[in-house]
């Protein structure tokens, strides 16, 4: 019988997984994120933005890769603005950055072995979880070859496997999709909605399709401020006939924007 | 204290438990986990065909396990790859000191060039493991719970244990104490990481070693003799500071325990 620790039936002492007051984050000079206030809950969430928007920014931001300049943020009931030591954080984080750097001799079983070396894995725990991360974004046959031979999506998708590998309350994917082909982008969008029964899922996307059938919730920031936060059924409501785009939500979303766009320069 | 549920109650608990109310099946459940003794009786109250069944079900697992393929074998976390990229560094700082070892013992008027690169020899492949610029996963490295100061030390001391060897052949070959290259070594090692934590390891590498060769390599090469700092009198000097700045990296890598982070994006 397995024993239950005390830690996985403790309540959190957080309303919200990700929780974000007047941040701001710089990228170089430029002040990427401005004055975002952002809650999110469990769930999958869309990150929606035109280019520019500041998305790599804010995820790069709640990864503890790159500190706040103002504001407040907190990740999983810790506060990751100040000079607060980040492991307790950290350990209940997955992240895969835009640019996935990867070690090209490691084999996808090192690799993913390493990083949950580096997250901290109890040592006991880690074959099993690499097995078990691999086997989700179906690498399974290919987890013994090096990486340097993968293709473009089976790159990314051992991406997202270092990135689960420890069950992450908070899970962070910039742009997963890229190079995924129509049939494993269907089994991403099933592994996505299953990591979100219970965890924090952030998506940040261009895709909009990839948003509408994936993700229960909406964020859609545009220079660095929140320009809408709701459900996908919400956003699709948005749009009118007379808006640009393909699909309800591709309306909805141009209509969000261009509302937003009339409001600013107003 | 706990009570023992009656046999009577675990003999219906056993038996399905009908008639008995949901909250004593629980109470006995949780009872039954932790008391071996009322195991013993739950036991004899089931039926024989359940027990027969759990039997066969232990046997057919035991046999499984028995039989069944062996677990993996956990294999040492394989990190050759980091070596191998950090190895185009090291070779370049085996033939930097071999090319000086061979200088030395052809041109005798030279002052001992062995021990004025020396120092600065570590300090490129020490560079190399720590920085966003050599390192293809420093993104994914920055967000990890175990970073910081014991993983730079780990990179350190494989750069260290490959350099030293060469290093040591290099000053048994021409003669020179251990303490003149092995404690200067050490000092900037050591200093490399502490400035590191204020402006980046690569940098504080390229900064020290750019320092050494302009404030004394290059003037004792000009003077045509060693500095008195690579005397033996100074050997007490250079331990002091190796043990100062082993000291400062500590207490700062305590102090904050995230640095020195892998890139200076937010600086």
């Amino acid at each position: 019988m397995r024993t239950v620790s005390l830690a996985e039936t403790a309540s959190s002492t957080y309303a919200w997984p990700v929780h974000a007051e007047k941040l701001q984050v710089r990228a170089g000079r430029h002040l990427a994120v401005d004055e975002l206030d952002m809650r999110l809950g469990t769930g999958v969430h869309g990150l929606l933005g035109p280019n520019g928007a500041g998305k790599t920014t804010l995820m790069r931001a709640l990864a503890t890769v790159v500190k706040a300049s103002g504001g407040r943020l907190t990740v999983l009931g810790g506060e990751v603005t100040g000079n607060a030591d980040l492991r307790q954080v950290r350990r209940g984080l997955g992240y895969l950055p835009q640019h996935f750097g990867f070690y090209p001799r490691f084999t996808v079983r090192e690799f993913v072995e390493y990083i949950a070396w580096l997250k901290e894995m109890p040592k006991a725990a880690i074959p099993g979880a690499v097995q078990r991360a691999v086997e989700r974004v179906g690498l399974a046959d290919r987890a013994d070859t090096r990486m340097k031979t993968l293709s473009g999506g089976m790159l990314r998708r051992a991406g997202i496997a270092q990135a689960i590998v420890n069950d992450p309350a908070v899970l962070l994917l910039d742009e997963p999709t890229v190079g995924l082909d129509p049939e494993q982008r269907l089994d991403f969008r099933e592994l996505l909605r299953e990591i979100g029964l219970d965890s924090c899922v952030l998506v940040s996307t261009h895709l909009v399709e990839d948003v509408a059938v994936a993700c229960s919730d909406v964020v859609l920031i545009s220079e660095g401020r929140l320009v809408w936060q709701g459900t996908a059924g919400q956003l699709a409501e948005q749009g009118g006939a007379g808006d640009a785009g393909d699909s309800a939500t591709e309306r909805g979303y141009s209509a969000v924007l261009r509302a937003y766009r009339g409001r600013v320069s107003a | 204290m706990t009570t023992h549920p009656t046999p009577t109650l675990i003999s219906q608990y056993a038996s399905g438990a009908a008639g008995v109310d949901d909250t004593t099946v629980w109470a006995v459940e949780a009872h039954l986990e932790t008391c071996a003794a009322c195991r013993a009786v739950l036991t004899d109250a089931v039926d024989p065909d359940t027990r027969n069944l759990l039997d066969r079900v232990a046997d057919a697992i035991a046999t499984g396990v028995a039989t069944g393929p062996r677990p993996v074998r956990r294999r040492r976390l394989l990190r050759s790859g980091v070596a191998a990229r950090v190895l185009p560094w090291l070779f370049t700082a085996t033939g930097l000191m071999l090319a000086a070892a061979l200088f030395e013992w052809t041109f005798d008027s030279l002052p001992s060039l062995v021990l004025l690169v020396a120092p600065v020899a570590p300090l490129l492949p020490v560079a190399a493991v720590w920085s966003r610029r050599l390192d293809p996963a420093w993104e994914l490295t920055a967000t990890m719970p175990r970073t910081g100061l014991p993983p730079l030390m780990r990179r350190t001391l494989g750069v260290l244990s490959a350099v030293l060897p060469v290093l040591a052949v290099a000053g048994w070959f021409t003669g020179h104490s251990p303490g003149l290259w092995l404690l200067p070594v050490l000092g900037f090692t050591a200093g490399t990481l502490a400035l590191g934590t204020v402006v980046g390891v690569d940098r504080a590498a390229l900064a020290l070693t750019v320092a050494w060769s302009a404030g004394v390599v290059v003037p004792s090469l000009v003077d045509r003799q060693l500095p008195p700092i690579l005397a033996g009198d100074s050997l007490p000097g250079w331990a002091l500071t190796t043990v100062a700045l082993t000291a400062v990296v500590l207490v700062r890598a305590r102090r904050r325990p995230n640095e020195p982070h892998p890139n200076l994006l937010h600086r």
